[in-house]
């Protein structure tokens, strides 16, 4: 069921409605009771999920958490169903459609929705099991101690009464709420769904095509659009002559729509509508455009390759300072240089942008595949000049996100086309769309320097790069040096003195998060850079790294960001262990081992690449992971694997290129992810951790293009240093 | 526009339509099976993977007029209740993650199997290459082809096992 505003104020009066318990999930602790008697709502309200008991004894727990694949669905219903101590099918996950009153948070990303839920989860589910013992005890004039629960049913020890919820739902309800800091929760090691791999409860629709995507929506008297946009970022139709377009069959009209700044960053264009999607990509290539290409048009990946080189040898923002590495540099025994460098990426989501808006007088509904229905219904209602609370927004299941499905252009865009037209619209980005007008990942240089003491100990790290950072495309002004530093920030081994520095480098190319987002460049060139300077040491790569994990003694975790250097070291020593690190390999073959923080969580990973000439395979990946407490450990191999080949696919393959100020690479013939015949067998092993769950969404990948990188190297004594890798005839 | 008689999922079918109009559109956006997917446009990705006659093809490269009186299956046609083999695995090995792209890697490992009951790794890379996953899940895709193909042997041997006694 849908919770709009005036469906839970009347609630109340609607019989068999069950019991309502407001949740505060991105706080400390859910608050207080929201229950069929007494609809009054704080204001503001800090809930921003919903528990509904019905008296079928169903569970609905309502949540805008977007499910992209990551099993959100399965995970929080677990958490759920765990404490509140019924069966995992007792418990639906529905999606909250949007309502700003009723919650206030929407988004889904950032590797957050477990970690931050965990336990507000945790303590809902137990309330919901101590109202049932406690409207039971009250029902049976029995003291609560001699009441247990066990699937959703609530016995008495001395005597033959038991109760489901469902029929304790009504007395449930008119009870106090207890303090959801003080309720009792499970000792772990009586978990039943927790820490148990358990199939996720979206994949049956998603083997049958009944699964709804957002481009799967099919409204009543629905139109479908596209738009041609200008090539060159920033450009804009100078003149267009929509005659031969109009004449195409099925098209029903063409009008430009202008670019939108500030938080949307949309192109504008020339709109074509048809009664169908193909009648609408014919109507576009029919459309004679003559382009304004802007500014932007200049822009080559040549000039910022150059601008990112040119940019690291300019003195930075000092990001960190230990001790004084110029001196060491000048004079330590060993000395290191390395320049690495990562091109532009596009998220190539399988399903391309597409939203439906329905755009009426007064108000508007919007089938989106997002990451940010908040974001989406702002931008809808802005565009539309409505009030927020007049646009709904039903979240859809979407084919990928990786940051792609943050963004709030195409919702911007459809709404401009859904104003015009007044009826229901499609709108459908081509791949070509999809690939040309991305927000993608930053380029980047690094440029590193270190040196080794005569005895192979690290004693200088100097870091210093450049991308074309996300915060400056959104906010011209801002320094983004330690939003782009993370990870490099953090590098955790023990050397005395290190030094990192940034400089923003200038583009027109829009950017965004991009899976891992930072870590993406930045683990790669510290991991990358130890391992140089183990070679130089003459030191055993996993040797050298493990005797540089140090925890100090008075060592305390100050933010979510700082790496305990003991739990990196624990998987860098699984990973090792269980790949048969240090065991011999015939000629052609080398292995490599990685290890890093994000999000949260560690990981370390290590690969076992062939290289015949200038070409390699990767044999297989080894993968360790300490993300914490274990919700569903089926999703969390599952993340592992997935991260690990979208990482492996930028790290070997793709790469966007820009020429006049436009993206060169149009469809998957020019970026090209990893195929089943490129993909190695992964093999993912887990640290049971009684730390608070990490993110999964995205921190296996940071490590899996320095592990291969440094297995190619091992191979053959070639070093990649520039993704996507390419190795040189030697 | 021009009227088109197809058979989908065994049922007859009947639209006007530009004959030029590939298959998959006419699937999503005419008759509203929208469990083949659009990805690119060019057969490059495999998403709108669907069987004429049993044998896999890209719907997206297909125009609606070429198709005569083969038989087109979907992925809504393969079964209904989530029972063929194919889909059974894809379950019990839990590929999936977004989904977008399983129903064409789906219609493409059962055109495998009905013709190579039971693949080598090689001959599951030649059927699978042309399916994209950027969700990466090609190892459980693998894994769940071996699933199938040895329920249907073990399926296939028991029938044959009946029929000698």
């Amino acid at each position: 069921m849908t919770i709009s505003r005036r469906a839970f104020v009347v609630n109340g009066a609607v019989a068999g409605a069950g019991l309502f318990i407001g949740v505060q999930l991105s706080g400390p602790l859910l608050h207080a009771q929201e229950d069929s008697r007494a609809p009054k709502r704080p204001n503001p309200n800090p809930f921003d999920a919903w528990i509904h008991i019905k008296r079928s004894g169903q569970i609905s727990l309502i949540v805008a958490k977007s499910e992209m694949g990551q099993g959100i669905k399965t995970g929080l219903a677990m958490i759920l169903a765990e404490e509140a101590c019924v069966d995992l099918n007792a418990v639906v996950v529905e999606q909250a459609e949007t309502s700003p009153d009723i919650y206030p948070d929407l988004g889904t990303g950032g590797s957050s929705s477990t970690r931050e839920q965990y336990t507000p989860l945790r303590r809902a589910g137990a309330t919901v099991r101590e109202l049932m013992i406690t409207a039971a005890a009250a029902k049976w004039s029995v003291p609560k101690a001699e009441c247990s629960v066990k699937k959703g049913v609530v016995y008495h020890a001395k005597s033959p009464h038991k109760a489901t919820y469902g029929e304790l739902v009504e007395a449930a309800a008119k009870l106090p709420l207890p303090d959801p800091g003080k309720v009792e929760l499970k000792d772990e090691s009586e978990f039943e769904l927790i820490g148990h791999a358990t199939p996720r409860v979206d994949i049956p629709a998603k083997v049958n095509g009944s699964a709804q995507f957002g481009i799967d929506v099919r409204v009543p008297d629905m139109l479908f659009a596209t738009v041609a946009r200008c090539p060159t970022f920033g450009g804009k139709p100078a003149h267009f002559d929509a005659a031969k377009a109009k004449a195409v069959a099925g098209v029903r009209d063409v009008f430009e729509i202008p670019p939108l700044g500030a938080d949307m960053f949309t192109a504008g264009g020339v709109v074509v509508v048809a009664d169908s999607t193909w009648s609408a990509m014919n109507g576009r290539e029919a459309l004679e455009i003559t382009w304004d290409h802007g500014a932007a048009v200049s822009e080559s990946s040549d000039g910022l390759r150059a601008a990112l080189r040119e940019a690291v040898q300019r003195p930075g923002t000092r990001v960190r300072n230990d001790g004084d590495v110029d001196p060491v540099l000048s004079n330590g025994a060993k000395k290191v240089e390395a320049l690495y460098e990562f091109p532009l990426l596009a998220h190539a989501t399988m399903e391309p942008m597409n939203i439906t808006i329905h755009a009426r007088a007064g108000d508007a509904e919007v089938w989106a595949p997002t990451q940010s229905p908040d974001w989406v219904q702002g931008t809808v209602a802005h565009v539309l000049g409505l009030k927020p609370d007049k646009v709904i927004v039903h979240t859809t299941y979407m084919g990928g996100g990786f940051g792609r499905r943050y963004m709030a252009d195409f919702p911007a865009e459809a709404a401009q086309i859904a104003r015009v037209l007044g009826k229901p619209v499609q709108l459908v980005w081509s791949r070509e769309d999809d690939m040309t007008h991305d927000f993608y990942r930053p380029a980047a240089c690094h440029y590193m320097r270190g040196a080794v003491d005569a005895s192979g100990r690290p004693v200088a790290w100097f870091h210093t790069f450049s991308s074309t950072a996300i915060a400056t495309w959104w906010h011209p002004q801002e320094s983004p040096a330690n939003d782009e530093s993370g990870g490099a920030r953090q590098m955790p081994y023990a050397i005395p003195n290190v030094r990192l520095e940034y400089n923003p480098s200038v583009s027109a190319v829009p950017r965004a998060w991009w899976r891992s987002v930072e870590h993406s460049f930045n683990g790669f060139a510290v991991e990358s850079f130890i391992d140089e300077l183990a070679a130089a040491a003459g030191k055993d790569p996993y040797e050298f790294r493990r005797t540089l994990l140090v925890k100090p003694a008075n060592w305390k975790l100050k933010d979510e960001e700082d790496v305990d250097p003991a739990r990196l070291r624990g998987v860098l020593e699984l990973a090792a262990e269980k790949s048969g690190w240090g065991k011999p390999l015939p000629k052609g073959k080398g292995r490599g081992i990685a290890s890093y923080h994000s999000f949260g969580s560690y990981f370390a990973e290590v690969a076992e690449v062939t290289v015949k000439g200038t070409d390699f395979t990767i044999d297989r990946i080894v993968a360790a992971v300490d993300c914490g407490k274990i919700v569903n450990p089926e999703s969390v191999r599952s993340q592992t694997e997935g991260a690990i080949i979208y990482g492996l696919s930028a790290a070997v393959k793709n790469e966007i290129t820009i020429k006049n100020g436009a993206v060169e690479q149009t469809n998957f013939d020019g970026y090209d992810p990893l195929r089943i015949n490129e993909a190695p067998p992964i093999e993912v092993h887990l640290v049971v951790s009684k730390e608070e769950p990490g993110g999964m969404g995205e921190p296996a990948l940071p490590p899996a293009a320095p592990a291969v990188a440094n297995a190619i190297f091992a191979a053959c004594g070639q070093r990649p240093r520039r993704m996507p890798f390419q190795l040189k005839t030697t | 526009m021009s009227t088109i008689q197809l058979i989908i999922n065994n049922s007859p079918h009947q639209i006007d339509v530009d004959p030029y109009m590939p298959l998959l559109w006419v699937l999503r956006d005419k008759l509203n099976l929208t469990g083949t997917k659009y990805g690119c446009g060019l057969g490059l990705c495999g998403a709108c993977t669907v069987h004429l006659d049993g044998v896999a093809v890209r719907s997206c490269q297909t125009a609606v007029s070429s198709v005569g009186t083969k038989k087109i299956t979907t992925i809504e046609g393969l079964s209904t209740d989530n029972s063929h083999p194919v889909q059974l695995a894809w379950i019990a090995e839990q590929v999936p993650q977004c989904g977008y792209c399983q129903c064409g890697q789906i219609m493409s490992a059962a055109a495998l199997l009905s013709k190579t009951p039971h693949p080598t790794d090689d001959q599951i890379d030649s059927a699978m290459v042309g399916n994209l996953c950027r969700c990466g899940m090609y190892q459980r895709i693998r894994r769940a082809i071996y699933r199938a193909s040895a329920a249907q042997g073990s399926r296939s041997a028991g029938h044959a096992a009946q029929k000698g006694a």
